[in-house]
């Protein structure tokens, strides 16, 4: 299944965040204030270790997962710096411990390496906690985020079976309708 | 504003009206009587919160790391309370302190409470029904006039019922066979859009907060307040009041700032409406040589009689899609057993069979069909320990075949079921903390044991796996504070009169699920709402 432009701007007022029908949405979401010092992952790397991240995260029928990432994450973190904080700090995290234990970033790893560092860091059972341990905030800011994003968009409900999922503003007639009407 | 930035919180300077509380019976009181053109300031101790926030609001309730009190700042020093019954009391999630009150995180069903329900009561349901009318417009209600036990009315709602739900289909099937009846539920949410507030557009998250705003929250009467000239003054928790020598009159409300001053608002006129816990713990905070045992407490009763009604519920999965958790409210009810719940039913396929348990015969109760059965798959998402398509697959596995039935149960009032003092414990300002002494009693029990029996039967009918239960044991409350500053006749044993002023002082008015004699087993807020208008009008009268 497809997830849609439409799906990124669902997921993105599941989030509080009410981005015009017509919005741009273009750009990358962790561009922007300083040059980024040149031992710093470019904005186009971060975006793709967080594209990395969902790779993993998300089940493997969605397609389009790139362009609803960067989209969703450019409606978050447009006017709170705060939260772009918290999303590149756990991205920089993972690569911390992908280079300790595979001496490359994150994104520079296959599929398989890639879920074996979340395995070993032990993201799968980390209570997700913004100002939590390593573990803690990974599954907050990137895994849990990109979750969030997925099962509050219309495709991503459809995928479990409920076209309307909670923080999905999907109408007040769904809840009435049979299976397969 | 004082200097742009920090708003002024000294008092009025004439004020007819100073009313405590910005909840529903807060807001409809400063309402009306701001309306009828009197000069109104209400005292509300928690903040006012961004509309444009809600959104961020709901998140925090579906995401795993915020505590549930923090999506509308409960908890703290602020908020401190002590459970010393044999049950204890959840008492900072039933509550919400903030422009609003508690229905920024309500339900929102709203029904007229029964004629039996009003037996023991000094007015009856002839006496509020048109309040009961007007409430039902100024809340928006959405309903049908399908409840054959309901009280009898005349105008229709304001606005047209939610449609039935596919899960009310599949339990229509089951409860057909068995002669028992289902009708609609009167919902304080926009099946429209309504009075500036927009439709239900299916968040799904109505319980704790409604990003749309379709469902009713207090916030609008206070905004609508405030248009008509009232004055609020946000995180402003009223201290104590002060009367007059001879014991007469309410002089001042003393409230707390938050730059640590303490002002005095004067008024004509006092109307307390801090909910049913926080408005008997205001007048035992405000004792004196007048009133040693706290003000207005003649009787004694202030803080007694506190009843709440208790959830009975039972779910489990069955072999057919039952499509919950679109939306988050409930389309169907049972009234049918709530004047007499040990009846049987009869129906082609059988019946529900009769009360047949010993000891205490059952009181009243009220069935729901529940809408929002069974795991939400985004909140299983989030606090799961897979990813991927392992998680995808548990998701699939756990949607979609819930299914489950709620109700509700009223209790008795008993003396000793109180909101007292804790004077070991303070709260942020020094003062001591409310202190619940609640319990159950066998009649209770009995009656939660017969909702399970009447759930137990329609769920055997349509061939249910039972996976829960929530009984007598297992049960809580619904969060729906009454009984602490009961009405009555009688000076000697009760707090208030049948216009809502307390016997005691001529100026003091309660407005509160707090003046309930009884509990009923039906939500409160409507009448708290009609009560509230009728406190108004009797207020009025007196300026
Ligand atoms: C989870 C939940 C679901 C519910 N669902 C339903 C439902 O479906 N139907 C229904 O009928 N009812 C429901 N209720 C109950 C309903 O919310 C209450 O009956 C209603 O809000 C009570 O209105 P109130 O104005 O008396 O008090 P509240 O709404 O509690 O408002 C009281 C206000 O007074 C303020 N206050 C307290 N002390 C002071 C002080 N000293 N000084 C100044 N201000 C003070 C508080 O901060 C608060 O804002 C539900 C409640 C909860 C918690
Ligand atoms: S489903 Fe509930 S939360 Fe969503 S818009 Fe309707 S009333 Fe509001």
């Amino acid at each position: 299944m497809e997830l849609s432009r439409r799906d990124a701007l669902a997921a993105l007022a599941a989030g509080g965040v009410t981005v015009g029908a017509t919005a741009a949405l273009d750009g990358n979401p962790f561009d922007g204030g300083d040059e980024p010092a040149p031992d710093r992952p470019s904005p186009e790397e971060r975006l793709d270790a967080l594209v990395a991240v969902a790779d993993v995260v998300y089940p493997a029928e969605v397609s389009g997962v790139e362009e609803f990432v960067r989209r969703y994450a450019l409606g978050r973190v447009e006017d709170r710096e705060g939260y772009r904080d918290g999303i590149v700090d756990a991205l920089d995290t993972l690569d911390e411990y992908a280079r300790t234990w595979h001496d490359a970033d994150f994104r520079a790893l296959d599929a398989e390496t890639r879920e074996s560092v979340l395995d070993q860091m032990a993201v799968d059972d980390a209570d997700p906690d913004p100002d939590g341990s390593d573990r803690e905030r990974v599954r907050y800011y990137a895994v849990n985020e990109l979750l969030y994003a997925l099962y509050t968009s219309p495709t991503g409900g459809e995928l479990v079976g409920i076209e309307n999922p909670q923080g999905h503003p999907g109408g007040a007639t769904s809840y009435r309708r049979g299976p397969g009407e | 504003m004082t200097d742009g930035t920090t708003p002024d919180r000294t008092p009025s300077e004439r004020a007819d009206v100073c009313v405590v509380g910005a909840g529903p019976a807060g807001a409809l009181v400063a309402h009306r009587l701001a309306s009828d053109g009197r000069d109104v300031v209400i005292l509300e101790a928690g903040e006012r919160f961004d509309f444009a926030d809600r959104t961020e609001r709901m998140e925090r309730a579906i995401r795993p790391a915020h505590h549930p009190h923090s999506v509308w700042e409960m908890g703290g020093e602020r908020d401190a309370y002590t459970a010393a019954g044999e049950r204890s009391y959840p008492l900072n999630a039933a509550r919400v302190k903030g422009v609003g009150g508690t229905t920024l995180h309500w339900q929102g069903m709203v029904m007229r409470f029964r004629e039996s329900d009003f037996e023991p009561w000094p007015i009856d349901y002839r006496d509020l029904r048109p309040y009961y009318a007007e409430a039902e417009s100024l809340l928006g209600v959405a309903g049908a006039d399908d409840n054959p036990f309901g009280p009898p009315r005349e105008e229709p709602f304001p606005l047209p019922a939610f449609e039935p739900s596919h899960s009310d289909s599949v339990f229509a099937e089951a409860c057909e066979r068995l002669g028992v009846a289902m009708h609609s539920v009167p919902n304080a949410r926009n099946s429209e859009g309504y009075d500036g507030r927009s439709a239900c557009v299916g968040y799904g998250t109505c319980k704790p907060v409604c990003p749309s705003g379709a469902k009713y929250s207090a916030d609008h009467h206070v905004e609508r307040a405030e248009s008509e000239g009232a004055r609020v003054i946000d995180r402003a928790p009223v201290q104590r009041l002060e009367h007059d020598a001879a014991g007469d009159r309410v002089t001042a409300a003393v409230y707390a700032a938050p730059d640590g001053r303490t002002h005095r608002q004067e008024a004509r006129e006092f109307v307390l409406a801090a909910g049913g816990v926080e408005t008997p713990r205001l007048l035992l905070l405000s004792e004196s040589s007048a009133y040693p045992d706290g003000l207005a407490n003649s009787s004694g009763a202030v803080g007694r009689y506190f009843m709440d009604h208790l959830f009975a519920g039972m779910g489990g999965t069955i072999d057919r899609e039952t499509r919950q958790n679109h939306v988050g409210f409930i389309t169907s009810e049972c009234h049918q057993f709530y004047d007499d719940p040990t009846r049987g039913t009869d129906g082609p396929a059988g019946g529900v069979p009769e009360w047949s348990g010993d000891g205490p015969e059952p009181g009243p109760l009220k069935l729901e069909f529940l809408n929002y059965a069974g795991p939400s798959p985004v909140e299983t998402a989030l606090a799961g320990d897979e990813w991927g398509d392992d998680l995808l697959d548990s998701l699939r596995e756990s949607y979609g075949d819930s299914i489950a039935m709620g109700g509700l149960v009223g209790q008795r009032p008993r003396k000793e079921n109180r909101i007292a003092l804790d004077r070991s414990t303070t709260d942020d300002h020094g003062n001591p903390v409310p202190e619940i002494h609640w319990q159950l009693d066998d009649r209770t029990e009995a009656t939660l044991r017969r909702a399970n029996e009447i759930q137990a039967a329609i769920l055997d009918e349509l061939g249910v796996e039972v996976s829960w239960t929530v009984g007598p044991e297992a049960t809580g409350p619904a969060f729906h504070h009454m009984g602490t500053t009961r009405m009555g006749l009688d000076p000697e044993s009760s707090v208030v009169n049948p216009r809502l002023r307390t016997h005691d002082l001529r100026n003091l008015a309660i407005a509160s699920s707090g003046v309930f004699v009884t509990s009923g087993a039906l939500n409160p807020t409507l009448t708290i709402a009609a009560l509230a208008l009728k406190a108004a009008d009797h207020v009025d009268e007196r300026l």
